[in-house]
């Protein structure tokens, strides 16, 4: 019984355990080409309601490769809503127009909101500050596929830990999975308090330090970055004392020793020196086009191409 | 001067919520959206042992009030004694505790949610007894209760 025909996909919280190990497994099917075809006869709605050159193309390259078709906009200026028409009737005329649909909007929960609206599965391809959840599925993957299991590795998160959804996101799985985190940022831009509250309930040890040199003794099997949005800062100079405050070198991948993977969900700035992109430990292109196999075994769950 | 039989009058059928802190009965009166129709009796600022501010007596004719509508009562009177009166009878001493949901009448303080831009209907599913916090269906922020945010139902 597939438990994700028909479902919509809309935020880390609504996932179990076992849910997340049959995504990873699944994607790991996809990826060794288990199911060729797998979209074959299904229709996608990619509604980008603000842009996102990189996730949009990820999912419609998906889709496409799957042997399905795709449609939607790439921009609110594109689509009725310019119009006037409200998002509710938006997602009420396109779902009768496909098999799934992809949303990114701006405001938060517009994601939950379609998929109530909605009569085929909704898949939340980010929704304001809050949830983008197919980031983290394939970054689950990536680990899965590089280290060959998910419990009780050591994470560290590294830059804006503040406002990046992507790591409070990650932080949340990794602990589902027994993980010790390491959290890494200047002091400005660290985990807001309410995501160490939620993970001290949980009981997830984690520890804070301000540069990944400080956390070399946790031995950790993941390296996980991410850019300082330039765009989340309203005073330039607030972010000009703050953007060039870490970088991973080779000699910082030396430090932290062979085993580390460097993740990063793209794209980057200059928190990664270029150096390190030839290093084995570099996995965050690969992660970038582990997006295509992730997101082709979901829309293959919740559309019912797989079971 | 001799002193006032009935301080508020006694009603025959319907709710009584004693113990609201004052001036939170005109909030309560609020959240049950009953201010636009029906018959209330409203008591401010009366003495009391376990209310040391004072406290509020609200007395709804020919309604009873759900479970639901009760319990939502305690998220701004966590303290208030609810009696449901039949012909002049207390029928049922009822005791209220934090719902575990509440729909309509709180507002979500984060302004980019979809229950203040998109319409949604305001959602909550309750995070924490201690200190006392809800978790929005659509944003999924926490909050704590902000009597500011409480407002009249949805129709």
């Amino acid at each position: 019984m597939n438990s994700f025909s028909g479902r919509s996909i809309i935020s880390l919280r609504d996932m179990s355990v076992s849910d997340l190990w049959r995504i990873v497994e699944t994607t790991g099917e996809v990826k060794t080409g288990k199911h060729p075809g797998l979209l074959s006869g299904i229709s996608v709605a990619s509604l980008f309601f603000e842009p996102s050159t990189r996730t949009r193309l990820s999912f419609e390259s998906a889709v496409l490769k799957g042997g399905g078709s795709v449609f939607g906009f790439a921009d609110p200026g594109a689509s009725s809503q310019k119009k006037g028409e409200s998002f509710a009737d938006s997602v009420r005329t396109v779902t009768g127009y496909c098999d799934a649909m992809v949303i990114r909007h701006p405001v938060e929960g517009a994601a939950r909101l379609a998929a109530e609206l909605s009569s085929v599965p909704v898949i939340n391809a980010g929704d304001g500050a809050n949830q983008h959840p197919t980031q983290t599925f394939l970054d689950l993957f990536t680990i899965f596929e590089s280290i060959g299991r998910l419990e009780g590795l050591c994470v560290g998160l590294m830059g804006d830990l503040k406002y990046g959804r992507t790591v409070h996101s990650l932080a949340h799985a990794m602990s589902l999975f027994g993980a010790k985190l390491v959290f890494i940022s200047p002091p400005s831009l660290a985990m807001p308090p309410h995501v160490l509250s939620e993970l001290t309930e949980a009981g997830v040890s984690f520890s804070v330090v301000s540069s990944p040199e400080e956390a070399r003794d946790s031995e950790m099997d993941v390296l996980y970055v991410t850019r300082i949005q330039k765009e989340r800062f309203g005073d330039p100079q607030e972010y000009e004392s703050v953007a060039h405050s870490y970088r991973v070198t080779r000699e910082t991948v030396g430090v932290l020793g062979e085993s580390i993977r460097v993740m990063h969900p793209l794209p980057r700035v200059d928190e990664i020196a270029e150096e390190v992109d030839s290093l084995p430990n570099a996995i965050y292109f690969l992660q970038a086009h582990n997006g295509i196999p992730t997101r082709q075994a979901l829309l293959a769950l919740v559309t019912g191409g797989l079971s | 001067m001799s002193d006032r039989v009935y301080k508020v009058y006694s009603i025959e059928n319907g709710t009584v919520i004693d113990h609201i802190p004052t001036p939170m009965a005109l909030k309560v009166v609020k959240i049950l959206g009953i201010g636009s129709g029906g018959m209330f009796t409203l008591g401010v600022g009366f003495q009391s042992k376990r209310l040391p501010g004072g406290k509020d007596i609200l007395k709804i004719e020919n309604r009873v009030l759900s479970r639901n509508e009760t319990d939502t009562i305690s998220l701004i009177a966590p303290h208030a004694t609810i009696n449901i009166i039949r012909e002049g009878k207390v029928q049922e001493k009822r005791r209220i505790s934090l719902p575990e949901s509440i729909t309509g009448v709180m507002l979500c303080p984060n302004p980019n949610c979809a229950t203040n831009m998109l319409g949604a209907t305001r959602k909550f599913r309750l995070e924490n007894r201690d200190p006392v916090s809800y978790r929005c269906h659509y944003c999924e922020r926490v909050t704590g209760i902000i009597s500011e945010n409480l407002v009249s139902p949805e129709k």
